[in-house]
């Protein structure tokens, strides 16, 4: 069945507007290299590599096409047959899985932007003789930290009063290096709700970003050793505020599903993990001592959080308990932003025109906030902010709600 | 030969408006149609304006290339598949809609304009495009143009040819003429726009395209009714009609769907339905509010075993969800899935509806049908796998069959998807000797060297 009904959804054919651009396309182009009509080329790869893994055609088509399965698949063959560029391959394989090498890898940029070079550049207005590319590539560098989080967060955070629960805290690359004001605002709003926070040190990047660019072997290296690490760590749940390390981690099992060793323990760790929306609306009460933040709050659905992991209601639910605050909805909001991983490196025109139509919805709200639940929406999206030339802040929404509970522990303190 | 082409190609569209590696003509050797049937392309390009069109037509006359166009290749009938090579000229770039005439109720638009991007445009100042495809997030308002596209709403508002009023169509021979214009009634000769409405890419391609437009229904009303089997349905929908009432909607589905749509979607619908009929009013909100409680009353007659009628919007959408879960539903239980649109006139639902059961029972196939009560169309889903030879030989007897009996019944074979080539065969059974010797002079009358869309509607071209 080639119906085509997915071609409405995709959000890159809706610009280009060409067959091969479209998951349809896609789905063709895969089913002819299975059937030995086409062979794995550069031409090809690229093509594959235009989907953004936004997982809208797979929730439209009537038979129920997995298109997101048959090009993940199919990137891994093209990681086989086709070597993949020496610095990808540095950064994913040498670099991003192992903490202390990250630290290296980032400090240059962390001392771009801590010896005043970076102000520099921008007061002589260096980044306006660049291309507009470099200029967004440059304002898309996140102010970065020395060291990151994990090397300052205890490996256990004690619940405040009684405990009554125990999670462990996926804490994602993103967090723990340049979005740690989430990070914090996750584990101060669980220990507010009587939670003890596990955050094994030892934990590793979920393995997404490698399996995105099909080094599923890598992928598979990190899924075990989270597993490992989370298995010693002696949680019941698992909490993540990533969405792209939720839906990654929630398919371990299909990631590990032929190792003998890893399949059980893998489907069981995939049931066990929590997006920070899910956790606090499913598996706890709730503390509901809430100051006002009287703001104007529009939220847009990550791809892997809305589709990946059907969290939808949850996190709008969250939102909707702290007083004065409103909830604009935007037009599209599960519409991707574009942002997908490192898509704007790779494809900067594409991505800013995605970007574009996100961010004509976003305005319309007039929001002065901008929530989101996931990190790489939250770059790509601080990005259209500057592009749109909008006066809104892009933030997690968990980090919304821990400054209605600190607003409330103010009121408590002016009255104690 | 082919690489000067590719030159020619790239010098009137630019070089990144032109796709030619093996990957790019793969994608455009298929369309919506469950064939098996697929050829690639020599290119395809993507003209922006007219002024291309012309150019790239005037190339294709000079050079003998032959020409497919095609718009988001939704169709189901083979009618974008470019069985003859040839280029296919795609029209998706040129997507402006040029003008929302409030004042004469036109709209005037580009081919690749997206059907449902015009439909909420002319919704956001009060009027009203009624033909909606199933494609219509997708499909484009010159391929619904070319296909002459139907939809939910025929029985009242008709399909896309009764919305079409003027057109400017590039000729083969490169020439360009305009036909019809703003005004709904215009005697000038032949009316070469109604002619052009589900020609199929054989004629000519279109650049514009003005549709007329009807003020937006103030409001609408919509109701489930379920029956123990079709023929109650299938008299509710006569007795409907008896009283003088046109629902703008009035879907049916059998019990097979039904199954189907409750193993797939578990939203509860009665076990033991064999029917179930989709009903939605619209117009005034008086007139609306009447006509809904008389559709009511008169299926209450029939012995239903359950209806329901929404009262908000979100209601109505939840009622709507088994009609437009029936697709999906049924394509999940085979590999693959064939969709049929023969359509007879209405009072012949309940005869048509029990002869394809029997033909699909002689023949041991799975067939699952919904669609159109209101206006005859029926969509026998054949349920299948494309790679049992044996059980796909069954499938082409039994559909040989239902056209049969279609035919007999004084219906068509093709409500809105057309012939293309699916069923470019069984044409000459429809309109006889007289009717295609007619058809075939108008082809080589447009097109004489066959350059437009060869092998579509006509088996003669076929390889």
């Amino acid at each position: 069945m080639r119906c085509g009904l997915c071609l409405a959804v995709c959000p890159v054919y809706r610009e280009l507007g060409i067959e091969p651009s479209g998951p349809r396309g896609r789905v063709a182009l895969i089913r002819a290299v299975a059937e030995s009509k086409l062979s794995i080329s550069k031409n090809l790869a690229q093509y594959i590599y235009t989907c953004l893994d936004c997982l809208a055609c797979a929730s439209v088509c009537p038979p129920g096409v997995r298109v997101n399965e048959l090009v993940s698949r199919t990137k891994v063959q093209i990681n086989q047959e086709l070597p993949p560029p020496l610095l990808r391959r540095l950064a994913l394989q040498n670099v991003l899985p192992f903490p202390e090498r990250l630290k290296l890898f980032l400090l240059p940029f962390y001392l771009y932007q801590q010896t005043g070079l970076q102000r520099v550049v921008h007061r002589l207005k260096i980044t306006d003789a660049v291309p507009a590319r470099w200029r967004d590539l440059e304002y898309l560098l996140p102010p970065l930290r020395r060291k990151p989080l994990r090397d300052q967060l205890k490996e256990v955070v004690p619940a405040k009063g009684v405990r009554k629960h125990r999670v462990g805290y996926f804490l994602g690359c993103a967090q723990d290096w340049i979005f740690t004001s989430t990070a914090l605002a996750t584990v101060a709003v669980l220990t507010e709700n009587s939670v003890e926070v596990v955050i094994p040190k030892e934990q590793r990047c979920c393995g997404s970003p490698h399996a995105g660019y099909g080094d599923i072997e890598q992928a598979r290296k990190l899924a075990k050793r989270n597993i490992d690490v989370f298995a010693s760590a002696g949680v019941e749940l698992i909490v993540t505020d990533c969405a792209t390390c939720g839906s990654f981690t929630k398919a371990y099992r299909d990631l590990l599903k032929d190792d003998p060793d890893y399949s059980e323990s893998a489907l069981a760790f995939g049931g066990r993990v929590r997006d920070i929306a899910e956790f606090l609306s499913q598996d706890i009460n709730l503390r509901q001592d809430l100051g006002e933040v009287k703001e104007r709050v529009t939220y847009h659905d990550p791809c892997h959080l809305a589709r990946g992991q059907n969290v939808v209601l949850e996190p709008r639910r969250l939102l909707n308990l702290i007083p004065g605050l409103e909830l604009v909805e935007m037009k599209e909001p599960d519409w991707c932003c574009g942002g997908a991983g490192t898509y704007l490196l790779g494809h900067y025109a594409l991505s800013t025109r995605i970007l574009d139509r996100k961010m004509t919805n976003v305005a319309a709200t007039n929001a002065d906030f901008i929530a989101t639940g996931c990190p790489g929406c939250q770059l790509q999206l601080r990005l259209g902010v500057k592009r749109a030339r909008l006066n809104a802040q892009v933030l997690h929404p968990i980090e919304l709600l821990n400054r209605a509970y600190q607003l409330a522990q103010c009121r408590h303190g002016f009255s104690a | 030969m082919k690489q000067n082409l590719l030159k020619e190609l790239q010098l009137i569209v630019g070089k990144e408006n032109v796709l030619s590696s093996r990957e790019d003509l793969v994608c455009y050797s298929y369309d919506a149609a469950p064939l098996l049937v697929h050829s690639l392309p020599y290119g395809v390009v993507l003209p922006s304006s007219t002024e291309e069109v012309v150019n790239l037509l005037r190339l294709a006359k000079a050079s003998g290339i032959k020409v497919v166009p095609r718009g988001a290749g939704t169709n189901l009938s083979g009618g974008t598949i470019p069985i003859k090579g040839g280029i296919i000229i795609q029209l998706t770039r040129m997507s402006h809609i040029l003008e929302i005439d409030s004042d004469n109720l036109t709209a005037t638009v580009e081919p690749g304009v997206i059907t449902s991007t015009l439909q909420s445009a002319v919704e956001q100042v009060g009027l009203f495009y009624p033909p909606d495809p199933a494609s219509a997030n997708v499909s484009t308002l010159g391929g619904n143009v070319a296909e002459c596209a139907g939809g939910l709403r025929g029985l009242k508002y008709g399909t896309t040819k009764d919305y079409v009023i003027g057109l400017e169509t590039v000729l083969p021979s490169g020439e360009v003429m305009v036909t019809g214009g703003k005004t709904i009634k215009n005697r000038a000769g032949y009316d070469l726009t109604k002619l052009m409405v589900g020609s199929e890419g054989t004629l000519g391609i279109f650049t514009k395209i003005t549709l007329r437009l009807l003020p937006l229904p103030e409001t609408k009303r919509t109701l489930l009714i379920m029956y123990p089997n079709f023929q109650y349905a299938a008299e509710s929908v006569s007795d409907i009609i008896a009283h003088r009432i046109l629902p703008a909607t009035l879907e049916f589905l059998d019990g097979v769907t039904i199954n189907c749509v409750e193993a797939y979607t578990h939203i509860g619908l009665p076990q033991n339905a064999q029917a179930i009929l989709l009903i939605e009013v619209d117009g005034s909100s008086w007139d609306t509010e009447w006509e809904a409680k008389k559709v009511a009353e008169i299926c209450s007659r029939h012995q239903p075993l359950e209806a329901k009628l929404a009262l908000t919007p979100s209601e109505s959408t939840s009622l709507t969800l088994a009609r437009r879960s029936a697709l999906a539903s049924l394509a999940r239980v085979r590999p693959t899935t064939i969709l049929e649109d023969v359509t007879v006139p209405p009072s012949k639902l309940m005869e048509i509806m029990s002869k394809i059961n029997q033909i699909a029972k002689t023949h041991n196939i799975q067939v699952g049908i919904f669609g159109h009560a209101g206006d005859g169309n029926l969509h026998p889903t054949f349920l299948t796998d494309g790679r049992d030879e044996e059980e796909m030989k069954r499938v082409e007897a039994a559909i040989t069959e239902v056209f049969e009996v279609t035919l007999k019944l004084g219906g068509t074979i093709s409500g809105e998807h057309g012939i293309g080539l699916t069923k470019a065969r069984f044409l000459p059974s429809q309109v006889k000797p007289s009717g295609l010797k007619v058809m075939k002079a108008i082809k080589e009358g447009f097109d004489p060297q066959n350059i437009l869309n060869p092998g579509k509607i006509f088996t003669e071209y076929s390889p």
